[in-house]
């Protein structure tokens, strides 16, 4: 197991690698320029300012050796600087991480609880009401625009009925500390992870249904069902076990990207995170930060990928790690 | 005086019953809405407009200037001007001291020239008229100019000309010094903390040279990026100031309304914004003036203002603002005319070639804009396509001059040599920039009238320039005008003296005060 792990983690880095080379000319390849941006906000264009700008982004040096310099620092973990934002990359991701974390990691836990209990449920009942109410109930909120869930949140729960806060991470001055602050936190989370999460949790009800009806009709329910075993472990032990490995690859997939995966949402219920940092430096042109972010996104794909592949033999015992 | 004639210089002065009845109460809270998030606070090294709107509570300039642009003390208390018209005597405020306690003196106004030349775009043209500057002691500073400038008292509010300390910059690297990111101002407040993407806090400076002032204890800028959830965030209580362009337009008359809600379109004097449609002069139909002249009949702007932009705004007679210094109407007149557009195409020769809009892409107002005019242009027969982009690609299209219709706003500074001349002039016809002369219009008499008008002396001289200046433009329509904009903000009515000058918000909220 040690070897398989150690082989993913080379690959990955040299992945890794050429993901930052792709993006490095994807990037540059938009139309766009960083010193023209900037020059622009300033309200002043003139030569002097525009070549000044170049100058401090690096701009004006030829396109390998800014690859070069950008390459040679992502291998020493250094990530530069964003000249638009005048602080270093690394120090910018950090400090919006731990915010998308928690937004992201609740709605997906939110999402694969629901999805998976309601998939079963509707596996279970097929065919009947509650499978029908369940697979429209998960279809409309996979069907509505994020946005568009955001805004209606907002209205009912914050402007009419006035109970959860439309934005933020906290109660702005408030300066809560200690228990109080996590229920302040706990609140402001509660309307941006619900919208993120019943969006995948669509997908996870779906996939799980479907896979459970597969599951069902295989020779060893029947065996187990031979066997006398009850209904609820048969559906349980047997046939959700079995049934699962397309919702972990699914939501493989979905916890690599879960952290650029949140612009929407961030942007709607102003949620300092990584996704509102990478829109606004993917509009700004600040490179150095677009490509920072798309950097840690990459790596937690990869990471992501290589923990389904493990969890899989969890799931599965028959699943061996081919080398 | 007979009480009339006092009641009438009171009503004149605008010094209404209720403003003489209040006086300011001090403490409290004032909650405001930040868009899109400053990249930086130091003022000195980034000019966009939400680093002044916050930072112009942080630093000050020498000068702020009324709503009708006179020149108003703040860290000069007096100036004078020789009769030559090139020597500028500053006098400074004494007591003044940074938020560290350091006093401010002449030094830091000259140490600010310095780094202002090298960082800051605007000022360094407007002090490229400077030949020297010196300071004969600690509260003196004198310009002396290599020639007359017209608009040269003009050009120190806080956001074009702030103040820099010395003592924390002089022999620093100025791109990484930490006071960037915790700036020290001589203003009424200070920096107290910056959570990125959330919120930027100040706190009131208990050391301001102005006796009582500030009112309010902090202000808190709020990041929201989405204009639904700030318009929401006003609706339900959470923030107490939308600072013009906050939120959509569409939302202005419906957040207007709620209770406790006042609005203004004052405090935009100074920058006076003003939009039009650049239109490429260099190639194809729109090389021919009368296409250009079509395009001014065909556009219904009369629309624009009243729907589009809720009535707020006026109708744009030429390439000045009714606001700023030396305007005239006194020129050819564009009234809707879908008819006299369609002729003057016929008469040019247009035979339906393809004519690329580039929109603008800040926001929905914007979008509905650019459909409309793409509307109003076909209804005359031009064949409209509009090219979608963000705005760094738009304006990248525009400084590559590959556009032949683009939507813009540009701010005017109070004077036609600052914020007007710099988009006709033919010397800033300059590829891969925006915002100068990217419609490449060139007229040997109109960059000899801008020269002239920039160091004539009277003003009555100035003003005959800038007139003929006005009327030539107009007549050769190099840009399509379109309205004079008014971004309102949108306050809480306990929020008073919020705006007191013609630079509004942007320069700071030293006046303001909480009716609790």
């Amino acid at each position: 197991m040690l070897s398989f792990v150690a082989q993913r983690i080379v690959k990955g880095v040299i992945v890794l690698l050429a993901i930052v080379v792709l993006n490095f000319f994807l990037i540059r390849l938009a139309p766009g320029d960083p010193a023209i941006v900037m020059a622009g906000e300033a309200g002043a264009s003139d030569q002097v300012f525009v070549k000044q700008l170049r100058e401090k982004f690096g701009l004006d040096k030829p396109l390998p050796e800014q690859l070069f310099i950008y390459v040679k620092g992502v291998a020493t973990l250094d990530l530069g600087f964003s000249f638009r934002q005048q602080a270093p990359v690394a120090k910018l991701i950090g400090e919006r991480l731990p915010a998308t974390l928690l937004l992201t990691l609740t709605a997906f836990a939110i999402s694969l609880a629901l999805g998976i209990l309601f998939g079963t449920f509707a596996a279970r009942f097929a065919g009947t009401f509650l499978d029908t109410g369940i697979t429209v109930f998960a279809l409309i909120f996979y069907a509505m625009p994020i946005f568009w869930v955001a805004l209606m949140g907002i209205l009912l729960f914050s402007v009419t009925m006035d109970w959860l806060p439309s934005f933020g991470y906290e109660t702005v001055g408030a300066n809560l500390t200690g228990l109080a602050h996590a229920v302040d936190v706990a609140k402001h989370l509660i309307m941006p992870a619900m919208t993120l999460g019943l969006f995948f949790m669509a997908t996870y009800t779906r996939m799980t249904r479907a896979s459970m009806l597969e599951v069902k009709r295989l020779d060893f329910v029947k065996t187990a069902r031979a066997k006398g075993l009850s209904d609820a472990v048969i559906q349980r032990r047997h046939v959700l076990r079995n049934a699962l490995l397309p919702v972990v690859t699914l939501a493989g997939v979905h916890s690599g990207t879960l952290i650029g995966g949140a612009v929407i949402t961030e942007t709607v219920f102003a949620w300092p995170g990584i996704g509102r940092l990478m829109y606004d430096a993917l509009l700004q042109r600040d490179y150095n930060l677009l490509l920072g972010v798309f950097v840690i996104c990459s790596a937690m794909v990869l990471i992501f990928n290589l923990i389904t592949d493990l969890v899989y033999r969890l799931v599965d015992p028959r699943i061996e790690y081919a080398t | 005086m007979p009480k009339r004639v006092l009641l009438g210089l009171l009503l004149a002065c605008g010094l209404t019953a209720p403003a003489l009845a209040q006086e300011p109460k001090t403490g409290g809270v004032i909650n405001a809405v930040i868009q899109p998030e400053p990249p930086g606070l130091m003022l000195a090294q980034v000019q966009n407009g939400p680093t002044q709107m916050v930072s112009g509570n942080i630093f000050e300039g020498l000068l702020r200037y009324s709503p009708k642009l006179e020149p108003l003390p703040e860290l000069a208390e007096s100036w004078s001007v020789s009769e030559d018209a090139k020597t500028y005597t500053f006098k400074l405020k004494k007591g003044v001291t940074w938020h560290d306690g350091k006093p401010f003196t002449a030094a830091d106004v000259l140490f600010s020239m310095e780094m202002l030349k090298q960082t800051h775009a605007r000022a360094r043209t407007n002090l490229a008229q400077v030949d020297k500057i010196e300071t004969p002691d600690d509260y003196t500073v004198v310009f002396t100019l290599k020639q007359p400038f017209g608009p040269f008292l003009g050009i120190f509010e806080v956001g074009s000309m702030p103040m820099v300390p010395k003592h924390l910059y002089e022999g620093t690297d100025w791109k990484t010094n930490p006071y960037n990111n915790a700036p020290v101002g001589t203003g009424p407040f200070m920096f107290k903390e910056w959570q990125k993407g959330s919120f930027i806090r100040l706190v009131k400076n208990p050391n301001y040279h102005e006796k009582g002032k500030p009112y309010i204890d902090e202000i808190y800028w709020q990041i929201i990026p989405d204009a639904a959830a700030r318009s929401v965030a006003y609706e339900t209580g959470k923030v107490d100031v939308l600072p013009g362009g906050s939120v959509e337009n569409f939302d202005v008359p419906r957040l207007s309304k709620l209770k406790d809600t006042c609005v203004t379109g004052a405090g935009w004097e100074f920058f006076s914004p003003l939009a039009w449609l650049w239109l490429n002069n260099r190639q194809g139909p729109l090389a021919d003036k009368r296409v250009r002249q079509a395009i001014m009949y065909a556009i219904d702007r009369d629309f624009a203002k009243d729907v589009i932009w809720n009535g707020l705004g006026k109708v744009a007679t030429g390439p000045s603002a009714s606001t700023i210094k030396f305007y005239t109407d006194d020129v050819p007149k564009y009234p809707y005319n879908p008819a006299k557009a369609k002729a003057l195409l016929k008469e040019a020769g247009y035979k339906g070639e393809k004519i690329r809009l580039l929109p603008l892409a800040y926001g929905e107002t914007w979008q509905r804009w650019g459909e409309a005019v793409k509307q109003n242009l076909q209804d005359v027969g031009m064949n409209i396509e509009t090219i979608a982009t963000d705005v760094a690609g738009g304006n990248q299209k525009i400084g590559d001059w590959d556009y032949d219709i683009a939507f813009t706003y540009l701010y005017q500074y109070g004077d036609p040599a600052l914020g007007v001349g710099r988009n006709y002039i033919s010397s800033n016809i300059a590829k891969g920039q925006v915002f100068n002369n990217v419609e490449g219009y060139s007229n040997p008499e109109i960059d000899k009238l801008f020269a002239d008008g920039a160091t004539a002396t009277p003003d009555s001289k100035r003003k005959e320039i800038y007139d003929k200046a006005q009327k030539i433009l107009v007549e050769d329509v190099p840009v399509a005008w379109m309205l004079e904009l008014q971004f309102p903000t949108i306050t809480r009515c306990k929020v008073k003296n919020l705006i007191t000058t013609g630079i509004g918000v942007n320069d700071g909220f030293k006046d303001a005060w909480l009716d609790k």
